[in-house]
């Protein structure tokens, strides 16, 4: 019983955060860009959010005739599911937790490889040559990133000795892992935000480009689960980046640790708007050099050096 | 690198910054005197319409917009019978303004004129006619120069010669 309450719990936090978003990115990016954003509906606008649902459950749910129709609705709730699943092993605090896994990290990586097949099949099922070019796009990326990603993650594990989240935040006790750990950081944040595909690594949607990229055949709900997915993402890579790298729920215990937990992936949320508020769009190809030819190089170089200080230092 | 870190930095300074935008609705702009907004027409000191239905301004009209009909009351005076201005037609290039040798019709600094019905935006002669001097104070058409209307007799008016008798050998 206890276990569904904090499925559900956690499934609620996420899905009104990832709505939330929505409001939060548009103010944030009106302040980053001296303006206000949506400030007319409700107090401070926040009923744009609401406005916005509204509308887009009344559109119509267009499903093109040339379309792959089975695999052009199943596309979404892949992101959905997938996102929504990797949820269920971040620690929110030491007990708020749906699933205390001993492969937590190789759950979300391959949960986050699996959300690419919504992009992949998302493009294709729509038989549109700009959807099928971001899907391209998408798998290109998804190669490059998700091999550095991944190997971003082991010098953490390597000093938690753990796969599992949870271990990993306790073995923050003594200090958090940015600082051991900092290129492992910097290397999870771009990974994360081409993970998300967010600005600066939006190459699947490219609205300059490609129309709106993989999902410029959707409308209506299936659009709407896409835009959610995105925030969801955020979010996940968020919270993940605060598990492995600051601690979790750690912090002065005058407040509670979920406080601590929630205001550390909101500075990374904000981290993350920010970013999209300040940088353009490189091209894929530039995105797939930086990736095999400097970032895979260093985060290998990463593991030997935490490897080597491991070994030297006997921990 | 650096550069990306720098204009990171930069963006995240930004949200220091005064914002630009105006609450338009609640916060007007200020709009100078001689903005060219709605058009107006506007009335000599003595109360009465200035216009004297010349049609210059419709002449100088470069969309068409101004439609007028002139008539004359029994002093002589001349009046628009009627005076019409499509709002949805006109470009606010103030050319009317330039063309009338009165002063009468001019451009008043208001924007708000958005309607729901198309033809609520043809302004008639009761909609355009206002009960002041517009932007040009103590002027009067009649006064200053021109025929006997009821206004003035001849030769009376501001910095007008009275007429030579052209037949006087005096002069």
């Amino acid at each position: 019983m206890k276990y569904a309450f904090i499925i559900a719990g956690v499934l609620l936090i996420a899905l009104t955060i990832a709505a939330g978003l929505i409001w939060v990115e548009r103010r944030l990016l009106a302040l980053f860009q001296d303006r206000y954003g949506p400030n007319r509906v409700g107090p401070f606008g926040l009923f744009q959010v609401l406005a916005d649902m509204i509308k887009i459950f009344f559109k119509e749910d267009w499903i093109p005739p040339f379309a792959d129709k089975a695999v052009f609705v199943l596309a979404p709730g892949i992101l959905i599911a997938t996102i929504l699943l990797t949820f269920a092993v971040i620690p929110f605090t030491g007990n708020f937790l749906v699933l205390d896994s001993n492969i937590g990290i190789l759950f979300f990586l391959g949960n986050s490889s699996l959300g690419v097949y919504s992009i992949v099949l998302g493009g294709w099922a729509s038989n549109n040559k700009y959807s099928l070019l971001g899907s391209i796009r998408a798998s290109a990326q998804m190669l490059t990133y998700e091999v550095f990603m991944g190997l971003s993650l082991v010098g953490v594990v390597m000093m938690a000795n753990s796969f599992s989240l949870k271990e990993i935040v306790e073995a923050q006790r003594g200090g958090w892992f940015i600082f051991p750990q900092f290129v492992a950081f910097v290397i999870f944040l771009i990974a994360g935000i081409a993970e998300t595909h967010r600005v600066p690594f939006d190459i699947p949607e490219a609205e300059g480009e490609l129309v709106a990229g993989f999902h410029s055949e959707y409308s209506g709900m299936k659009f709407g689960m896409f835009f959610v997915g995105e925030y969801l993402g955020v979010t996940l890579i968020s919270s993940l980046i605060v598990t492995l790298f600051f601690g979790g729920w750690l912090g002065p215990s005058f407040l509670p640790p979920a406080f601590w937990f929630f205001f550390k992936t909101a500075i990374f949320i904000c981290l993350f708007i920010l970013i999209r508020a300040s940088l353009p769009r490189p091209r894929y190809d530039q995105l797939m050099e930086v990736g095999w030819k400097v970032l895979l190089p260093l985060v290998l170089l990463n593991i030997l050096v935490t490897g080597g200080i491991i070994i030297y230092l006997n921990l | 690198m650096i550069s990306i870190l720098r204009s990171i930095w930069y963006v995240f300074l930004h949200a220091f910054h005064r914002r630009e935008t105006q609450g338009y609705p609640e916060k007007k702009p200020y709009l100078p005197p001689r903005y060219r907004g709605r058009i107006i027409l506007s009335r000599d000191p003595e109360g009465k319409e200035r216009c004297v239905a010349c049609y210059l301004c419709a002449a100088a009209c470069p969309v068409d917009c101004i439609a007028l009909q002139a008539a004359e009351d029994p002093d002589g005076r001349r009046y628009p019978l009627f005076f019409r201005i499509n709002f949805s037609r006109c470009i606010f290039c103030g050319f009317c303004e330039d063309a009338c040798p009165t002063y009468a019709i001019q451009l008043i600094p208001d924007f708000e004129m958005g309607e729901y019905d198309r033809k609520n935006m043809v302004y008639e002669k009761q909609h355009l006619l206002i009960a002041g001097q517009g932007k040009y104070h103590g002027y009067n058409f009649y006064r200053v120069a021109g025929a006997e209307m009821g206004v003035k007799g001849t030769g009376e008016g501001e910095n007008e010669l009275k007429p030579v008798d052209l037949k006087n050998l005096i002069h």
